[in-house]
């Protein structure tokens, strides 16, 4: 099934293990566009990977991710450790286009090469995007990347896909988004390995401080409790104590044993969202070459059949892959 | 490569602190389908440059009412001709004098928006740029 890798993927390849930027970018965009090279890419670089720290950063719009970012990676550069972000924003529900506005907030390290950050569009996500972070973030590793941060869009069920790919998830709170104990309940916050009260300056900080703490001591079976630690962009020391809160659930990680329960699973994720992806590829080839499908469609119409027995008379006819490939 | 979204980056160089229309045209991309990477304001060429490598753009558009038009455009085309990026076109929009405009193009600018120009004009002559190999390579 694997496609040739090509010259030009091969140079790519050895480039980004070589720490070549140009490289590295132009390794992303293979992971973006090209399914076929960007396994051969993988393939590739896949035993060399593991090293870096990943972390996501996740909170709602406008919660300050980028710029707890921007300052983490302040505090990630003065340990003399280099950096990879990736941040994520929207594609519009109704076409391709995207904003991609992370790097306003990046300025302080436009000048640093010990920082290098790429920005993804989910791309009407079709469960693809997650697949692209991580492979992405498999590409930053084998540059080099110590650190490597994922900037998520703004809070919603995409995000907590995101959050498997990474070893820490920040979720980024702030103060006067109101009681909406409710919406954490939902999910996002059983994702948190460390939560971020962010723009601490502001009134209410401890009170959400507060009550995320109240949230932690219902929940059962959450051990150790993660981290809660006040940040704010006015502040450098608050970027300090999370980037120690981040390192120390690593620790925990690597040192409870938990490690390869944990990574199994990510892995096991990982495995079947490429074969449920690989599955919607061959399909949806299929429905748009088929003229038995077609027909199908004309039956239904025409209430001749219900579309359940079509689909079901679709899926009977339907080649395994075996079958496709020969 | 029609069948993925264009990158382009949306490029604020030099002094001057009004985007208003750098942000109209990021839009207009948007809305046309491009990905659009934003500089944000006061980025040197060599970080538009550094920011095109990253990013993996295919197209960068410029944005520039200063009047440093003439020495920031050749400072950043000679720096992308460095880095290897030399064959991503670069097109501009702003406060541009007649007289400077067929200088630019000579030095390797592909096209000049000036104040007027209608977005949609924008949005297909830069897709009319990309589409044709000819002018890209």
């Amino acid at each position: 099934m694997q496609d040739k890798m090509t010259e030009r993927t091969l140079t790519i390849a050895k480039g980004i293990q070589e720490g070549k930027r140009r490289a590295l970018a132009q390794g992303i965009s293979i992971i973006e566009n090209e399914p076929d090279q960007r396994q051969a890419l993988i393939s590739y670089v896949h035993e060399k990977t593991g090293r870096a720290c990943t972390v996501g950063i996740t909170g709602s719009p406008g919660a300050g991710k980028s710029s707890l970012v921007n300052m983490l990676t302040k505090a990630i550069r003065e340990r003399g450790l280099t950096v990879g972000i990736i941040a994520i924003d929207p594609t519009s529900p109704f076409g391709t286009g995207a904003l991609l506005g992370d790097r306003i907030r990046m300025s302080d390290h436009r000048d640093d090469a010990g920082v290098f950050m790429r920005s993804l569009a989910t791309r009407g996500s079709m469960g693809g995007l997650s697949l692209a972070v991580r492979d992405t973030i498999r590409l930053f590793d084998v540059y080099g990347a110590d650190f490597i941060l994922v900037e998520t869009v703004g809070t919603g069920q995409t995000e907590v896909d995101v959050m498997g790919v990474v070893d820490t998830t920040v979720l980024v709170l702030t103060p006067g988004a109101g009681d909406d104990i409710q919406t954490l309940k939902a999910g996002i916050m059983e994702i948190a390995d460390v939560f971020a009260i962010n723009k601490a300056d502001l009134d209410g900080a401890q009170k959400v401080a507060r009550e995320v703490e109240g949230m932690l001591a219902l929940q059962r079976g959450v051990t150790p409790a993660p981290d809660i630690v006040m940040t704010t962009v006015k502040d450098a020391a608050t970027q300090v104590s999370l980037l120690d809160a981040i390192c120390a659930h690593r620790e925990r990680l690597q040192e409870g044993g938990a490690d390869s329960a944990w990574k199994s699973a990510q892995v096991d994720g990982e495995i079947r969202e490429i074969i449920l992806e690989t599955l919607t590829r061959d399909v949806k080839k299929s429905l748009a070459t088929s003229d038995s499908y077609r027909a199908l469609i004309e039956e239904v119409v025409r209430c001749r059949i219900d579309p359940y027995s079509a689909a079901e008379t679709f899926l009977a006819g339907y080649p395994t892959r075996d079958e496709a490939e020969t | 490569m029609a069948d993925r979204p264009y990158r382009v980056l949306v490029a604020k160089p030099g002094l001057d602190g009004h985007d208003r229309g750098a942000k109209i045209v990021a839009k207009a991309l948007r809305d046309d389908g491009f990905e659009v990477i934003y500089t944000g304001l006061r980025a040197q060429p060599e970080h538009i440059v550094a920011t095109a490598v990253d990013e993996d753009v295919d197209v960068i558009g410029v944005s520039l009412l200063s009047g440093a038009h003439n020495r920031l455009c050749a400072k950043l085309l000679e720096q992308l001709e460095a880095e290897g990026m030399g064959h991503v076109p670069v097109f501009l929009g702003g406060i541009i004098p007649d007289d400077d405009i067929a200088p630019l193009k000579a030095l390797g600018i592909k096209e000049v928006f000036g104040p007027g120009a209608s977005t949609v004009d924008i949005c297909r002559k830069i897709r009319d740029m990309l589409a044709n190999p000819a002018v890209v390579d």
